[in-house]
């Protein structure tokens, strides 16, 4: 993004005015900023270790903490893998092929950005849930997906749809195909042809789809909350747990939960801001 | 080979294609599907009864008028906070720019939770406000507050780029003609940012409509008053209210399937501009 392209102001005399304006802008910048951004973010750490160290750390002995956080873990296991394997091929079928309808497939992937999380939520109650459409035919064979890690996985499925492809298209339609090309006539295999051609060439914007992915999956709350059924130590994930010890006044532990998902989200920024200086460096 | 696509020597058409659409078919479409014939089936009689139940009609003054709200103040902040990233130098810059993402990336349970526990009576920055007279937390405020934090990155991300790409050369020119600074942001940054503003302003105010997880914690969520139109969709669901679930959720996609249609015109508007100044 613009990360690389910034322009700084280069060093010239700058009439008083203009500096006061300057310093007044940023002042304005840093601490919108620091209320909307840096405030909660502290805010959870200060809250997680109110009762000290000890409680923080033991608050992650509590089983139910333990199983969400391995059905967290669990459900990003699944969920990334398949969402990067369709984003790569939703990618080579759409840069290195023309073909009818393509603008409609690229505004139909990146649709389930546009939709609420707790539509993406509603739309698999109403399939597989006990009075959805499927419902009764599942209940006879015994099979639940809502209130159970099926549907858990195919809500995140679906949250997390557009992330690695929306990364890779554009990147894959600016790099054309003449070197894949030249592959396959001097007699590369396709598998060959991806994995030493194209794969080097997208292999940044590929890890940044995968880090936002993984992200949005182990973090997604309304989509998991509405079909998860909220049952302690069996369908809440991280962030539902959280709701659950913040609704029953356990602070610290909900903040220590909170506090996990936030080094998550840190840990997310700074690969992002790592694969940005990257991909910088290779256009430089 | 077929009409359909152009030829190529690549491999894996057929492969990828197929792949592609029977994933978005199973995922996204037929889900979807089901939404608009379930939400869709009561008769004109029910609906009416649903959409406009005054809880339902409350809760949407509160969805869009929050996110409205929400996407104006991001436009303005936003775009300030691009501004300076853009075009000073300062100390932190870069972590500041790093962290513009935060709300990407942090679930939106955390920032709930977080903005409520800041901005609670007891908290921080509620202590402070209530000294005022000012409630945050759990009144509409508290709505706005939520969006706001969701719809940042948005309006900067989008603005960043376009601020980057203004033509030093015209400011200088038109400086040295004798404008003033507020006729050259008037003249010559404003009408060349516009469309990024107003693309990343609607992308901020459709995540605001259906943002779920940072609002429900600080709302307090009591009906008519501070009820979000997605938390409405969760309550008839815990209800079983299937039908009126749907209908509101249908109610809801076809208001994003608007906005997305907004953000493509607003895009192609902003292209045709980019065309006819000559770049």
């Amino acid at each position: 993004m613009a990360g690389a392209a910034h322009i700084v102001e280069e060093r010239r005399r700058v009439p008083k005015r203009v500096r006061a304006a300057r310093i007044a802008l940023i002042l304005v910048a840093v601490g919108f900023l620091g209320l909307l951004l840096i405030a909660p973010l502290a805010m959870i750490l200060i809250q997680a270790l109110e009762k000290g160290f000890g409680v923080f750390v033991g608050s992650f002995a509590d089983p139910d903490t333990k199983a969400a956080i391995k059905l967290t873990l669990l459900t990003a296991a699944i969920v990334v893998p398949v969402n990067t394997v369709f984003g790569i091929c939703a990618a080579w079928a759409i840069a290195k092929f023309e073909f009818k309808g393509k603008s409609l497939l690229i505004t139909l992937i990146d649709l389930p950005f546009a939709i609420s999380p707790v539509i993406a939520g509603l739309v698999f109650v109403l399939l597989f849930g006990a009075h959805g459409w499927f419902g009764a035919w599942l209940q006879e064979r015994d099979i639940s997906i809502i209130f159970a890690l099926p549907g858990i996985i195919i809500a995140t499925l679906l949250v997390t749809f557009p992330y690695v492809a929306r990364e890779l298209i554009p990147l894959m339609q600016q790099q054309g195909s003449d070197e894949e090309e030249a592959a396959i006539t001097l007699g590369a295999g396709a598998w060959t042809t991806f994995l030493r051609v194209t794969l080097p060439k997208i292999r940044w914007a590929l890890l940044y789809g995968i880090i936002l992915c993984n992200a949005r999956a182990m973090g997604e709350f309304g989509a998991v909350s509405v079909v998860s059924g909220h049952i302690r130590g069996l369908t809440t994930t991280m962030p539902l747990h959280v709701e659950i010890l913040y609704n029953e006044y356990d602070f610290v532990g909900a903040f220590a939960v909170a506090s996990l998902l936030a080094l998550l989200a840190i840990l997310t920024l700074v690969i992002k801001t790592f694969v940005e200086w990257q991909s910088a460096r290779r256009t430089a | 080979m077929s009409r359909f696509r152009q030829p190529s020597i690549l491999p894996g058409f057929g492969l990828t294609l197929g792949f592609t659409t029977f994933f978005l078919s199973a995922i996204v479409l037929i889900p979807l599907a089901a939404l608009i014939i379930k939400g869709s089936s009561p008769s004109l009689a029910e609906l009416k009864e649903i959409l406009l139940d005054p809880r339902a009609i409350a809760s949407y003054r509160l969805s869009f008028g929050a996110a409205l709200l929400a996407a104006v103040v991001n436009a303005i902040f936003g775009f300030i906070v691009a501004w300076t990233l853009v075009r000073y130098e300062f100390p932190g810059r870069r972590l500041v720019d790093a962290l513009i993402d935060l709300p990407f990336a942090l679930p939106t349970a955390v920032s709930g939770i977080a903005l409520t526990a800041v901005f609670a009576p007891n908290g921080w920055l509620g202590l402070k406000l209530a000294s005022f007279g000012v409630q945050v937390a759990y009144t509409w405020i508290g709505v706005v507050v939520a969006l706001i934090l969701i719809g940042l990155p948005f309006v900067v991300r989008s603005v960043q780029p376009a601020l980057v790409e203004v033509q030093r050369d015209l400011e200088d020119a038109a400086e040295t003609l004798g404008a003033s600074p507020w006729q050259i942001f008037r003249r010559i940054i404003l009408p060349a940012v516009l469309p990024a503003v107003l693309t990343g302003f609607t992308l901020a105010f459709a995540r605001g409509i259906g943002e779920y997880g940072s609002v429900v914690f600080i709302s307090g969520n009591l009906p008519m008053k501070t009820e979000i139109t997605p938390l409405l969709i969760v309550i008839k669901l815990e209800q079983f209210e299937y039908q009126a679930a749907a209908a509101l959720g249908l109610a809801m996609l076809v208001m994003s399937f608007i906005m997305l249609f907004a953000i493509n015109l607003v895009q192609a508007w902003g292209r045709r501009r980019h065309v006819a100044a000559g770049r």
